[in-house]
């Protein structure tokens, strides 16, 4: 999966940092049919977490309804140096994982 | 006195009405600051992927994707040896048919990528597309395309795209049909989708047969929109509703 990472390269201690992720995903919600009449099976990003050295920032829960290629932003306080680390796992059981690195001042 | 301002207002309406406006400015608040913003704009993921394809197919020729800013903002263009207008993503096939490479659909993943990608490369330059010499032929075939009724509904895109542009349809705003963002993403779609599939959902619409991918008229049409967004600011990837 494609992905869209923005978190910034370098913070101030205790500054609030903004993390910006755009996952490239159908998030077929499971309610529509194909051409045939055909159920098309749900397909979803069902769980989100985000975690900074290793404490979690957020997790989310996600459900159909979201439209295709997620967008989600969140804000976590910048303490040390370190990497940000999103995982997310979908219908089909596929799970992601991508590393975004902070230089804390 | 006064009648002279009127005749002054009136033409300067006039004036308003005729200088092209880009369909962003038409878009709601939300969808203009999604497009603004690359990290939230998602035409971006087809540009990251196109850089991938670039670097497998195109960049032992082309070198960086930065070496093709201000490509996209002359397309489509009249190629006097074919004697046709040529799109760009016509013209990235020729490319790849010359150095042996599988021709890529007009809607195919790739080719938005790739188009994404060169396009992006372009975004600020005004559109400025040649429409002299023997290629004012094609514009004007393309003009015909554009004010002929057409369809069941038996509407010319001119009708609402140059007659009432600006006014409203339910609850949205009639755009001026500007093409200076393609390929772009559409929230409709949930994803990239070329001018040829914007063409194909247009005539649609107006219950009318679409035209082939590839055909002559097809290319008159594209030409000529793409002559008619001439000064606009290339917006790719654009956002829109």
């Amino acid at each position: 999966m494609r992905v869209l990472l923005n978190v910034p390269k370098t913070a101030k201690k205790g500054e609030a940092v903004e993390i910006k992720i755009l996952i490239s995903h159908p998030m077929e919600s499971g309610q529509r049919r194909d051409e045939m009449g055909r159920a098309v099976p749900r397909m979803v990003i069902h769980d989100f977490v985000c975690t900074y050295n290793g404490a979690e920032v957020i997790r989310l829960a996600l459900f159909p309804a979201i439209a295709a290629n997620p967008f989600l932003a969140f804000s976590a306080r910048a303490e040390d140096s370190g990497a940000f680390t999103f995982t997310w796992m979908d219908d089909s059981g596929a799970s992601q994982t991508e590393t975004a690195l902070i230089v804390v001042e | 006195m006064i009648r002279r301002r009127a005749a002054l207002f009136v033409a300067a309406l006039l004036l308003a009405g005729a200088a092209p406006r880009s369909g962003h400015d038409d878009a709601s608040p939300a969808v203009q600051a999604m497009q603004d913003d690359d990290a939230e704009n998602p035409g971006m993921l087809w540009v990251e992927q196109g850089a991938a394809l670039w670097a497998e197919g195109c960049a032992s020729c082309h070198g960086t994707p930065e070496s093709v800013r201000g490509v996209s903002a002359r397309y489509p263009r009249y190629d006097p040896a074919l004697g046709r207008p040529v799109t760009l993503g016509a013209q990235v096939n020729q490319c790849r048919a010359r150095t042996g490479q599988a021709a890529w659909g007009s809607d195919s993943e790739e080719m938005l990528s790739v188009t994404a990608l060169v396009g992006r490369q372009s975004r600020g330059l005004p559109v400025a597309i040649d429409g002299s010499g023997p290629a004012q032929a094609w514009l004007q075939q393309g003009r015909a395309l554009f004010t002929e009724r057409q369809g069941q509904l038996n509407l010319s895109c001119a009708q609402c795209h140059d007659g009432l542009a600006g006014q409203r349809l339910g609850g949205a705003r009639i755009p001026q049909g500007q093409v200076n963002g393609y390929p772009l993403y559409r929230l409709e779609w949930q994803g990239l989708g070329s001018l040829d599939r914007r063409l194909r959902n247009c005539l649609a619409g107006v219950r009318a047969e679409p035209l082939p991918p590839g055909s002559p008229e097809m290319a008159a049409l594209q030409f000529y929109l793409g002559w008619r967004s001439n000064g606009l600011p290339v917006e790719t990837p654009a956002v829109r509703p």
